[in-house]
């Protein structure tokens, strides 16, 4: 049974330390960041299969990679706080010689961090390799992924999403965010893409839908039931539904926060709808 | 003046076939990639032997290079196969950001390089790729002469930890180099030595270059010939101590001279010992169907282009 208490704390100061890096800095990527926080947290607490400390190989323990880097506020305030590195170092988000690069890289050997992105598209393909890979090693372990909803417009990713269900990649989980919106606007008004269960289950995957992707026990027992389906055959497809900027009333349902930074006034507002939990960095 | 011998004619990516079917056989973590042309990379081989550690990715090379980049988390030492062409410029973006910038151990090894592939022309005939390779900061940048150097840089890359480009060719070429040999990375090759001027040359304008070589010591002019199999790191000690000697120095190449080996040697011969220099290599253009011969005579690519080119730069000593 999940520690409800400690997990939804642990949500709170995330979300604190999102909006904390990011207005440090006057750049980043809030909005993404907010609407991820359940599922990061529910990933890192609760799914992984995670060995101590951090080896680039990740042989014998699942893996996570990040395909929509421009998230990294949330990546690297769960990274920090699952005790990758020092919490202290949110403080160096987007600073000149800092690990914690505006999109997360394994160039300055930050542990967790196993390949850069932000160059959108890429993730799946990576996330293939490694579960290949976890095969030919008898690894009996997952390869957890999540993708942008605007980011799936990156034809790549359909390449990948082919090969993945031809090959029979059934020990990886793909969870795509599906918040609605990308720089320009809604996803409807830049690119609409459709019935995104029936294009997944077309290509042969196992899908699967958490519409309340803002609550944690859902996504805790959605991600459940998602590895329940792995290893049948089948990649599996989390369609998670989360509302973006979640948790700061006047971030939420638009696309107007997806990488701008709050204000000394507007990051006072923020926090004080998130009241410190377990500390701040 | 030593006197090269072709073996016979054998093209550059059989000797990629032949290093991937030996690497298959004695290094595990070795895993090949390949996007629709296994024949044409001469892959066939490693697949029937290996049917597990061969992945056919179809005709999709940007997911090709990011499965190879996550293979290579877990231990895996993965080697891609496509053309040149589809091997760089295609998959820029996934090469820049999933392998050279997160450092992957990924082998990226592309045959069909420049206009030597032929009769398809200029769309499958890239002469741009070394230069964008090695624009990549941490990448290897590998182009071999003949049969054997292939097989040999094959087998040398799977030991070397860190993205390498591997660039061969289609057609048929003089196989002139020892057999069993061994590839240093980064290591240039005296081929002939020379007091009169210094011909680098890589890939497929070695042969040219050693058989430009013997038409000047015939006319009494002693050719330094260097094989630079490795465009980045270049040895660039190698050609500064040549140059030291000959004073003047011709680079040739299958390969746009905006971008490839003569612009690297440029930069090591500004900063070091301005010399004056002749390039042999297109002349920013794109190909064109033919056979390989014409092309090369037509693009100023063999032999007869670097003799040119000598006398050229010998007047501007």
């Amino acid at each position: 049974m999940p520690d409800y208490n400690y997990l939804n704390d642990l949500i709170i100061q995330v979300r604190r330390d999102i909006l904390r890096q990011v207005h440090k800095v006057n750049s980043g990527h809030p909005g993404g960041s907010l609407g991820c926080t359940e599922f990061f947290v529910a990933l890192y607490n609760e799914l992984l299969d995670r060995k101590e400390g951090f080896d680039m190989d990740g042989i014998g323990e699942d893996i996570f990679f990040l395909s929509n880097g421009h998230i990294s506020p949330v990546f690297y305030s769960v990274l920090a706080r699952s005790g990758y590195f020092p919490v202290e170092e949110l403080n160096t988000f987007r600073l000149i010689d800092s690990r914690l690069q505006g999109h997360p890289t394994t160039h300055e050997g930050l542990p967790g961090v196993r390949v850069a992105s932000g160059s959108l598209g890429q993730g799946i393909s990576v996330s293939i390799g490694a579960a290949e890979a976890k095969k030919l090693n008898k690894d009996n372990h997952l390869i957890y992924t999540l993708c942008g909803d605007g980011e799936l417009q990156e034809g790549q990713n359909w390449e990948a999403i082919m090969y993945a269900a031809a090959n029979n990649v059934d020990n990886l989980i793909v969870t795509i965010d599906l918040n609605g919106q990308q720089i320009d606007g809604s996803t409807n008004n830049v690119l609409p893409m459709g019935n995104l269960k029936a294009k997944f289950e077309a290509f042969g995957w196992e899908v699967l839908e958490i519409h309340e992707g803002n609550d944690l026990k859902a996504v805790i027992e959605g991600m459940i039931s998602a590895k329940e389906k792995s290893g049948k055959g089948k990649p599996v497809c989390v369609l998670l539904q989360t509302v973006m900027g979640n948790g700061v009333d006047f971030m939420m349902h638009t696309h107007a926060w997806h990488g701008k930074a709050p204000n000394d006034e507007q990051l006072e507002t923020a926090l004080a709808q998130n009241p410190e939990t377990l500390g701040d960095y | 003046m030593k006197k090269y011998t072709d073996s016979g004619k054998k093209d550059t990516r059989s000797g990629f076939g032949a290093g991937l079917t030996e690497l298959g056989k004695t290094n595990e973590n070795v895993v090949a990639l390949c996007a629709d042309l296994t024949g044409s990379l001469k892959m066939d081989e490693f697949k029937e032997n290996h049917p597990e550690r061969f992945f056919q990715v179809g005709i999709a090379e940007a997911n090709m290079m990011g499965i190879a980049a996550g293979m290579t988390i877990g231990g895996k030492i993965p080697f891609t196969g496509t053309f040149a062409n589809f091997s760089t410029g295609r998959v820029y973006d996934q090469i820049r950001q999933s392998i050279a910038y997160s450092d992957k151990n990924v082998k990226i090894c592309a045959s069909h390089a420049g206009v030597t592939l032929g009769e398809d022309g200029a769309t499958h005939q890239i002469l741009e790729d070394l230069g964008l390779m090695k624009m990549l900061p941490g990448m290897t940048v590998i182009n071999t002469c003949d049969y054997n150097q292939t097989k040999a840089a094959t087998l040398a890359i799977a030991e070397h930890h860190g993205p390498v480009y591997l660039r061969f060719g289609r057609p048929k070429v003089a196989n002139f180099t020892q057999e069993n040999q061994k590839f240093e990375i980064g290591k240039a090759l005296q081929l002939q030595k020379g007091n009169d001027v210094t011909i680098v040359a890589t890939g497929h304008l070695v042969w040219e270059a050693l058989v430009a070589a013997e038409a000047l010591h015939e006319k009494g002019i002693s050719a330094e010939v260097i094989n630079i199999h490795t465009i980045k790191p270049l040895d660039a000690n190698a050609i500064l101590k040549s140059v030291e000697k000959t004073g003047c120095i011709v680079t040739a190449e299958e390969h746009n001279y905006l971008g490839g080996l003569g612009e690297s040697v440029s930069r090591v011969l500004a900063e070091n010992k301005p010399t004056p220099q002749e390039f042999v290599a297109t002349q920013d253009t794109f190909g064109e169907s033919g056979t390989p011969e014409q092309l090369m005579d037509k693009y100023g690519l063999n032999a007869e282009a670097i003799l040119k080119a000598v006398k050229k730069v010998m007047a501007r000593k």
